[in-house]
Parts: structure tokens; C-alpha cells; sequence
């Protein structure tokens, strides 16, 4: 098996070409991706901008507490999966088993956090925009846009980390059938790309979303 | 078949000759290509002996000239352009107002008399006009071709636009920019006419009051004068318990804000203050004054905004 | 120096090739082949092509009568709409990069296939199922807000399909993704032996360029429509002028993406008569490194001058005299390439096949197009002619003018190599010919309309405008005729056509050194490039061997 996915595709010269190739591929898959979270945030501060008080005002709302230990969590998840790449550069399958396994845990735990515990107080607390809206006066409007851009930041994100727990858990697949070598760990170094990638999108959205609006 | 578009502004002639130099400038670039290209076609065609000679290796030269060449003419045309354009957007200080909302799918005006109208505008001739403009649902946009102007009308702003008619006459009023379904059916009428036929016409549409006292009647009935005082004189001098800014004499002069900087306090700014006062607070005064946001019409607005205008008398230039 | 002008290898008939290496439909379905991948796009488009062409076509039919023959506004707002949407995300966008760029890219670089075959792959699948989104959209009763989805309108009034078209098109948008990368990455990573960078045909320069723009445009366009999903889905949003949000804010991020797209458009077909002009000139192409640095320099000036779109929309005096000056300087890159084609025909020897009057159309049409911008890039003439019909026979001279006679060009020029077959000469001329003069008499007498004032996107209009609207309906059924005319004929040549030779214009370039099909696997063995791009032999020879 291992010999199998050591060969390449016929439109490259050798296996070495190939695994240059994807992770530039993948490289250049992150470009797009920040080109696409950066129309959210820019869209985010011009709207600060106008409504300054508003969004602070909303974020007051958030809970600093998860934000924080979550923004913890993916540090370190993105961390032990790095930590696992190294591993398998010295031929270590078993260690890079158990970092993908500890990262794709944490991203677990993120999700919960995120998703079970902070959104359902959020909306407990009739923090989704619309009727209803927690926050009344003049500073409603703009909390109530700072919550659009918290609740379609926070989802996006939220796919994200979907998108990649799956990719880390086929890491931890293949890697549980001995596919990756020192020789051959591609897909590895790729699929680290994408999850450090996502773990930054996250050291974005913390201070918009938890730090700006406490500000003095 | 009528190719002729009348130029019913002092400034549409201007703008027409800036089309024409744009006109002339594209028939002799256009000349040169289908010229040039008729010619090599002939000259060079496959069966043709003519003698080709060696390649000309040295194209740098050619290169340099036609993008220098282009670049030139381009900005000739642009400066030309841009400054007619920063002319047609500066009104003089003398300006007749008049307040435009559109509306899925009317042009509604407002006179300062009080005089309304649906789908029409009569002004005077001779007369610098400015519109006022503001939209009560989506974007439309206020286009005249006699005139060669148009600008989007844009909900929760006001937007403007002058000009002065000098030729009498009834000219076409679009809507160009989509606004729903029936856009097609959102254009009227401007009436141009010669300022005594104006002022009758004025006269015999006018209203039982104008803008302005209209305005008064609704600074009362909104609570307006509840915290700001009968005439606008300011919380305290009016022996209101609130402490909330004076009114009279703020339009035109400058407010400072809370966040250090100053504003002119002008028609949008005023609007602001209405339906979202948060946003730019004046400095030194508690943040009591509610959102009027979703409780008052655009006209209803147009109408305090004027009498607020009212307040502060008319400087003299 | 032998009396043959290119020399290219010949294969004898019957070779196997992409076309014959399985038959069944899943053999197509299912296939990484870049060239198969191509030929379902070609199949996908030109559906799309027809569709949005039948809806234009009602779209004039309704303009004969100033009160409009199709009865209701509501219809008409539909029709237009999905002629916009339709044309500029499903034909104008994937037209030359997914079917010509897809089939062509790793021949013209001398590869096997593109770096990621599966993706390439999963791109048709995202368009076509983008492409049933929107057909689902239009089946449910349309969309009535126009291609540009203006706010407050699509976010919060129209009362049509806007979500479902918006899905449509952010789905497309990762199909296009999805190809712009791969492109780059192929041209980087799979170029064969010697094929430097200045050894590259300019097509592939053009694409290129293209790539980079779909790769870093699309994903803010993605975004906007998801934000306007939002405001729509739950009445909320950033662009509702009642919360403090701001409706320009949608223009602004709108336009960052669409006025790139425009030159994604463009591009491509600048690439393809950058081909067809030399090889049908016996000749070089004058200036090479200003071609291929003129597409660069477009590239990177389009994302800077989307403001033009705003002009009368409210923004800041100063934003817009920084606007017009930066969509003149954009508009000089597209002037030299004129100037460069033309200086190719110089001495050259000219000949007059199907293609090349495709070429010249394109030229003609394009500058015509280019010139036009001029007036709208001038603040205060565009303040008289945005939004007009001026603004409407403007795009349609780049877009319709420009840019599909370029993908017919390059459709003509390389039929031989992607079918093996060649069609008939005499009527690909008259077609070319037919869609020229159709074109100018559709849309010529549009600039009028536009200068005297008739708005875009009325589904009535003031009598006095009649006689011009007529004039262009009249010259919309010649221009059908046109676009139905090669749908016939090279129909016609995929079963009874002359089987083509490897290179029956004896032009330069890799993909002209295979068999006509080419083989699964492209070429027998790698190739290595030891010469610059369109190295035609000089004058000399060429008149010999004529």
C-alpha cells in the first residue's frame, strides 16, 4: 500500500514534483480563502466604523470567558497537529496518530463550546438579530449588525472546522494504515496547511468579536 | 427619426461638447484601426508578390510612441472631463431648494411654499436649482437627458443636484436606476417656465402653509419641543427640565461631537440626529434623545428639517 | 530549410485518440481527461449560450412597440435578469477558460494533463449543478432585480427568487475558483522542457492573468452574495440603510469582484486573437513582451478601478476623479494590444480563413467597444450616458462583440484539433461576416438611444425612441441567424467533415506538434521547446513556399 502512494500521477515527472505541486495548490486554495474572509472582515470594520457604539454595545454581549478558552484550544490544536507533521518527517506513524488525534479532539471540543454551549446562550438570550432583538434604544441597530456579522463569521468559521476535522480525521486514517512515511507525507503537510489556516481565521475573529467592543 | 437632444441647461451645451470631442477623438482612432487593418489586408493578403523585405526587428520604438501617444490623449480627455464634472456638482450658495423622495414607483416633490407634486417638477428659468433627494425604499435615480444630469436617490441619505434651465419647455423625467417592477412607469414630467408664470403657478397650487410652518406643527406634535423648547430655544431656557441643545441658529454653523471632531450641522446631519442621534452625538449633553427611526416619513422629516431651517435666519451673502 | 513552412508530424488515420479511448457515458462522466473535461463544458455552455440568447431575444422582441408586446413589467424584469445572469456567469466567464483554456492549457504547454485532473473535474460538476440552481430559480418565477443585485431592492423588495439565483451564482463562482487555480498551478508546476516563461503562446499568458483575477476576485463576490443571503433570509442585515447599515457597501463589494470580472471575460479572448492574428499572418506578433506584459498590467490596474460603476451613485467627488483617471490608464494596455495585432499584420501574409475574419471582426468590434469606454470613463459625459442604452451597447460591443467572436475565433481555429474534423470553409466565412454586420446593426443604433436619454432596463419607453428600437430588434434577427449559423455547420462537420491534418494552418505552438484528435495522453513524448513562440519563418521563405 505504502509502495502504491509513493508513485504519481502521469503528468508528473516524479513523486517529488507531484507533492511540490499539491501543496502550492493548497497554498494557493488559502489566497482565495483569505480573499473571502477578508470581504468579511473589511465589510466588518466599515460597518464598525458607522456604527461604532452599536457594535460595542453588541459585543459587551459576548461571552469573553469562551471566546478565550477557545481561542486556547485551537492554539494548541493546531499546535499538536504541527507537532505530528514533525513526527512523521523522522518516520514516526504512531506519534502523528495521536497528535492528529489530540487536534481533531480539540477541534471537537471547540465546536461544542462554540456551537452547543456560547450559541445557544446567545440565542437563550435573544441575541439573533431581528424582532425580538435583546437590546433596545438607539444603540440597537448597530448591535444588531455587529450580531449578523458575529452569528455569519462565527458559522463560516464553524464549516471550516467541519471541513477540516474531516480532513484530519482521513489523516488519521490513512495514517492508521501505515500509508505515510518520511518518504511520502503529502497529504499531511497539506491537510496541516489548511488547519493552521483555519485556526488563524479564529485569531481574527477573537478580538473582533470579543476584544474591540471592551475597549475603554 | 430625431437624433436632436435639446440642451436645455447651461451646462448641457458644456457636456455636449465634451461628447463630441470624445466623438471625433473615437472616429479618428477608429479611422486609423479599420485603416489600417483595410490596408495590410489588401497589401499583404497571402497572393500578393509585393516585397516584404527583412522583419523589422526593433519595435521597442513603436511601442513606446503609441502607449505615450494613448496615455495623452486619455488624460486630455479625463481632465476635461473631471473638471466639468466637479462643476456640475458644486451648486452656488444662492440655490432654490427642492426636496425630491422617491417612491416604488412616483417622484414625489416638495416646494418650500408647501406646494406638492406627483410625478412633475415646475421650476422657474434662470434660476440655479438644487434638489434635494432622498428615497423612502430602494435606490432610484433622478435622471433629466434634456439637462444631461442624473444622480441615484438613496434611502437614509440626502443626495443633490443642481442645475439652472434656461430654455422653457417640458422635458423628460426617468427613473435609471432599477428600483422593482414597475420602473418603467416611474418617470414624469419637469416643466420649465418663466419665473412670473412660476411664481402663478405657485401661487395657485399654493398651500395652506409652507414647509416650514408645517414643520413647527409637526416639532410639536412629535414632542420635539419637550426637550428642545418652543422655537427651539434649548432645554434649559424654556424651563424644560432636560437639558437637550438649542435649535435655533444650529443649521449651517458647526457642532462639535463627542469623538473630539465638528461637523456642520446641514440637512443630513440634522437627519441623522432624528433617526439615529446616537451615531454622532453632540458633545456636552446627556445621550437622552430616543431614535426616531420607523415613527416618522421621509416628508414628515423633510418638513421638521426645514423648520429647524427656519430657525436660523437666512445669511446674507 | 525545406519548402514546407511548419513542419508537424503526421499521424495516420484512424490513431486512437481522447475520443476513441472509451465510449461510454460514463467513460465521459467520469473522466479526468482535461480535453473530455472541456468538450462537457463545451456541451454545458452553449445550452447556456442559446438560453440566455432566447431570452434576449424576447427581450428585443418586446422593445418593437414602445408599450412593450410582452404584457406584464414583471416578465420583461425577468427576461433581462436572466439574460444578464445566464450570459455573465454561465457563458461570458467559463466560455474560453473552461472549454478552449481546459483543452488547450496543458497542450500548449506541453503536459499530459492539468496538476489536478480530479478537481478539474469536480469544477464542471459545481457549474453544472450551479447551472440547475439557477434553472430552478427561473422554473419557481425568476428574478426581477437585474445581473448587479442592487440592495435594498434583492435584499429586501423584490419579490422574486433572489436566493436561489445568488446560490447559483456563488456556486458557479467556486467552479470558477476551482479552474483559476488549477490553471496557475499547471502553468507553474507542468510546463515541459525549455518552455520558459517567454517561450509561452500569449493565450497562455491571457489565461494566466485570467486565473489570477477568478482566484482572488471571486471569493469577495462569494462573501457579498452571502451577506445579501442573509439580509434576505432573515430581514437583517448590513446593507439596510433603516439599522445604520449602507446600501453602496453592496456596490462597492459588488463591483470589486464584477469589474475584474469584465477582464476576466476579456482576457481570455485578447489571448486567443493573439494566436489566430500571427498564424494566419505567416508572421510574429509584434512586441511579444508588451502583449504579455499588457495583460499583467490589466490584471492588476482592474482591480482598481471599480468605482467607475458609481459615478452618479453617491460617492465622493474625489473617489471618482481617482476612478476616471485609473480607467483610462486601464484602457492604454488594451489599446497597445490593438495596435500590436495590427502591427503583426504588417508585412505578414495575410489570409483570409474563417478564423481570421472571426479575428478581424473581433478587432474591429473590440475597438469599437474600447473607444466607447472612453465617453463612459469621462465623469461628465458618463453622468449624462450611465445607465442609458449607451452603457447597454457599450458592454454588449466588449462583451458580445469582443469577446464571442473571440471564443468563435479560437472555436474555428482549433475545431480541426479538438474534433478532427474540419467544417466547411465558405460558411464559416459567411458566418463570420452574417454576426459582424448583425452585431452593428443590433447595437449600433443603441449608442443613439443611449445619447438622447432612453433608460436601461425599461420595459416601455416614450414613442419618440421607437425608430431606433425597431432599427436594433431588426438587426437582432440577422445577429440570431449569425449565432445559429455555425451551430449548424459545425454540427454538420463532426459527422460528414474532411478529417483534419495535425496542423492544417501550419501554425506554431505544442498543441499543433500532436495527432488532430490528439491522443489520450497527449503527445508520444514529451516534447522540448527549443524556440520562442510563433517563430514563423521569414519573409523569404514564406513567399518561396507561396
Amino acid at each position: 500500500m505504502s509502495e502504491a502512494s509513493q508513485t504519481h500521477e502521469f503528468q508528473y515527472s516524479n513523486a517529488h514534483h507531484q507533492a511540490e505541486t499539491a501543496i502550492s495548490g493548497m497554498w494557493l486554495f488559502l489566497a482565495t480563502e483569505v480573499l473571502f474572509f477578508g470581504a468579511l472582515f473589511l465589510t466588518w470594520i466599515y460597518s464598525r466604523h458607522w456604527n461604532q457604539a452599536g457594535f460595542d454595545a453588541g459585543a459587551q454581549q459576548t461571552e469573553l470567558a469562551i471566546g478565550t478558552i477557545n481561542t486556547v484550544i485551537l492554539v494548541v490544536s493546531s499546535f499538536a497537529y504541527s507537532a505530528g507533521v514533525a513526527f512523521i518527517e523522522t518516520g514516526n506513524g504512531r506519534r502523528l496518530i495521536q497528535c492528529c488525534a489530540a487536534a481533531w479532539l480539540l477541534g471537537v471540543a471547540f465546536l461544542i463550546l462554540k456551537f452547543g454551549i456560547e450559541w445557544r446562550d446567545d440565542f437563550a438570550k435573544h441575541l439573533f438579530p431581528g424582532t425580538g432583538f435583546a437590546l433596545h434604544g438607539p444603540l440597537s441597530g448597530g448591535a444588531q449588525i455587529f450580531f449578523v456579522f458575529y452569528f455569519l463569521g462565527t458559522a463560516l468559521h464553524g464549516l471550516h472546522m467541519i471541513g477540516g476535522l474531516a480532513l484530519v480525521g482521513w489523516i488519521i486514517l490513512r495514517a492508521s494504515r501505515g500509508e505515510f512515511s518520511p518518504a511520502f507525507y503529502t497529504p499531511v503537510v497539506v491537510v496541516g496547511l489548511y488547519w493552521s489556516f483555519v485556526d488563524m481565521v479564529w485569531i481574527v475573529l477573537y478580538p473582533m468579536i470579543y476584544l474591540v467592543g471592551r475597549g475603554p | 427619426m430625431n437624433l436632436w437632444l435639446p440642451q436645455a441647461t447651461t451646462s448641457a451645451a458644456e457636456v455636449d461638447y465634451l461628447i463630441l470631442a470624445l466623438l471625433l477623438t473615437s472616429c479618428a482612432i477608429l479611422a486609423l484601426v479599420f485603416g489600417l487593418i483595410l490596408l495590410y489586408m489588401i497589401k499583404y493578403r497571402a497572393g500578393s508578390d509585393f516585397d516584404r523585405g527583412a522583419p523589422d526587428e526593433r519595435t521597442w520604438r513603436l511601442e513606446a510612441a503609441w502607449t505615450v501617444a494613448t496615455l495623452l490623449i486619455f488624460f486630455g480627455l479625463f481632465v476635461w472631463g473631471a473638471d466639468l464634472y466637479v462643476r456640475l456638482f458644486q451648486p452656488p450658495s444662492d440655490a432654490l431648494k427642492i426636496y425630491v423622495i422617491g417612491k416604488q414607483w412616483m417622484w414625489k416633490i416638495e416646494h418650500q411654499g408647501g406646494q406638492r407634486e406627483i410625478n412633475a417638477l415646475h421650476l422657474p428659468v434662470g434660476r440655479a436649482i438644487q434638489l434635494v433627494m432622498t428615497s423612502e425604499d430602494v435606490i432610484h435615480d433622478f435622471s433629466v437627458p434634456a439637462f444631461r444630469i442624473k444622480h441615484d436617490v438613496l434611502p437614509g441619505r440626502y443626495e443633490t443636484l443642481w442645475f439652472e434651465v434656461n430654455e422653457p419647455g417640458t422635458y423628460h423625467l426617468f427613473c435609471t436606476q432599477l428600483c422593482g417592477t414597475g420602473h418603467a412607469e416611474m418617470f414624469g414630467e419637469i416643466v420649465a417656465m418663466p419665473a412670473p408664470e412660476y411664481q402663478n403657478w405657485l401661487e395657485q397650487n399654493g398651500a395652506a402653509e409652507t414647509l416650514a410652518s408645517a414643520g413647527e406643527t409637526l416639532f410639536m406634535r412629535y414632542g420635539c419641543s419637550g426637550c428642545h423648547g418652543g422655537n427651539g430655544a434649548g432645554g434649559r431656557q424654556s424651563g424644560s427640565t432636560v437639558r437637550a441643545p438649542a435649535l435655533a441658529g444650529l443649521y449651517g454653523s458647526p457642532v462639535p461631537l463627542t469623538d473630539g471632531s465638528i461637523v456642520t450641522a446641514d440637512d443630513l446631519y440634522i437627519r441623522d440626529c432624528i433617526l439615529s442621534p446616537e451615531r454622532r452625538r453632540v458633545a456636552s449633553y446627556p445621550p437622552l434623545m430616543p431614535s426616531f427611526a420607523g415613527q416618522i416619513s421621509e416628508e414628515d422629516l423633510l418638513k421638521i428639517t426645514a423648520y429647524i431651517k427656519s430657525l436660523t435666519p437666512e445669511k446674507l451673502p | 530549410m525545406s519548402d514546407t513552412v511548419i513542419e508537424a508530424p503526421e499521424f495516420a488515420e484512424g490513431t486512437a485518440s481522447y475520443l476513441t479511448d472509451g465510449t461510454t457515458l460514463r467513460s465521459w462522466l467520469l473522466t479526468t481527461d482535461h480535453k473530455r473535461i472541456a468538450i462537457l463544458y463545451f456541451g454545458t455552455i452553449t445550452i447556456f449560450f442559446f438560453g440566455g440568447g432566447a431570452a434576449a431575444a424576447l427581450v428585443r422582441y418586446n422593445l418593437i412597440v414602445p408599450q412593450g408586446m410582452i404584457a406584464s413589467a414583471e416578465t420583461y424584469n425577468r427576461l433581462f435578469t436572466l439574460h444578464g445572469v445566464v450570459m455573465v456567469w454561465f457563458f461570458l466567464i467559463p466560455a474560453v477558460p473552461a472549454t478552449l483554456g481546459n483543452f488547450l492549457v496543458p497542450l500548449m504547454l506541453g503536459a499530459r494533463d492539468l496538476a489536478f485532473p480530479k478537481l478539474n473535474l469536480l469544477s464542471w460538476y459545481l457549474f453544472v449543478a450551479a447551472g440547475l440552481v439557477v434553472l430552478y430559480a427561473l422554473l419557481a418565477g425568476g428574478v426581477d432585480t437585474g445581473w448587479t443585485f442592487y440592495t435594498p431592492l434583492s435584499s429586501a423588495y423584490s419579490k422574486s427568487h433572489v436566493v436561489a439565483a445568488v446560490t447559483g451564482v456563488f456556486i458557479a463562482g467556486f467552479s470558477s475558483i476551482a479552474t483559476g487555480l488549477n490553471f496557475i498551478v499547471t502553468i507553474h508546476r507542468l510546463r515541459a522542457p525549455g518552455m520558459t516563461w517567454y517561450r509561452m503562446p500569449v493565450f497562455l499568458w491571457s489565461l494566466y492573468a485570467t486565473s489570477v483575477l477568478l482566484v482572488l476576485a471571486t471569493p469577495v463576490l462569494a462573501m457579498t452574495l452571502l451577506l445579501l443571503s442573509f439580509e434576505r433570509i432573515f430581514h437583517i442585515g448590513v446593507f439596510d440603510p433603516a439599522l445604520g447599515g449602507d446600501p453602496l457597501l453592496f456596490q462597492h463589494l459588488f463591483w470589486f469582484y464584477s469589474h475584474p470580472a469584465v477582464y476576466i471575460m476579456i482576457l481570455p479572448g485578447l489571448g486567443v486573437i493573439s494566436e489566430i492574428v500571427p498564424a494566419f499572418s505567416s508572421k510574429r506578433l509584434f512586441g511579444y513582451k508588451f502583449v504579455v506584459w499588457c495583460s499583467i498590467a490589466i490584471a492588476v490596474i482592474s482591480f482598481l478601478v471599480w468605482g467607475h460603476h458609481m459615478f452618479v451613485a453617491g460617492t465622493s467627488l474625489y473617489s471618482a476623479l481617482v476612478f476616471s483617471i485609473l480607467s483610462y490608464v486601464v484602457a492604454v494596455p488594451s489599446a497597445i494590444k490593438v495596435f500590436n495585432w495590427i502591427g503583426t499584420m504588417h508585412k505578414g501574409f495575410v489570409r483570409f480563413d474563417a478564423p481570421m475574419l472571426y479575428a478581424i471582426g473581433f478587432i474591429g468590434l473590440f475597438t469599437m467597444g474600447g473607444l466607447t469606454g472612453l465617453f463612459v470613463a469621462a465623469l461628465a459625459a458618463d453622468v449624462h450616458l450611465s445607465q442609458t442604452y449607451f452603457v447597454v451597447a457599450h458592454f454588449h460591443y466588449v462583451m458580445v462583440g469582443g469577446m464571442v467572436s473571440a471564443y468563435f475565433a479560437g472555436l474555428h481555429f482549433w475545431w480541426p484539433k479538438i474534433t478532427g474534423r474540419m467544417y466547411p470553409e465558405m460558411w464559416g466565412r459567411a458566418g463570420a461576416v452574417i454576426i459582424f454586420i448583425g452585431f452593428n446593426l443590433t447595437f449600433f443604433p443603441q449608442f443613439f438611444l443611449g445619447y438622447l436619454g432612453m433608460p436601461r432596463r425599461y420595459h416601455a419607453y416614450p414613442p419618440e425612441f421607437q425608430v431606433l428600437n425597431v432599427l436594433s430588434s431588426a438587426g437582432a434577427t440577422i445577429l440570431a441567424v449569425g449565432y445559429l449559423l455555425p451551430l449548424a455547420y459545425l454540427t454538420w462537420s463532426l459527422f460528414y467533415g474532411e478529417r483534419a491534418r495535425a496542423n492544417p494552418w501550419g501554425a506554431t505552438g505544442l498543441e499543433w506538434q500532436t495527432a488532430s484528435p490528439p491522443l489520450t495522453e497527449n503527445f508520444v513524448s514529451t516534447p522540448t521547446v527549443t524556440e520562442p513562440p510563433y517563430n514563423y519563418p521569414p519573409p523569404e521563405v514564406v513567399q518561396r513556399h507561396v
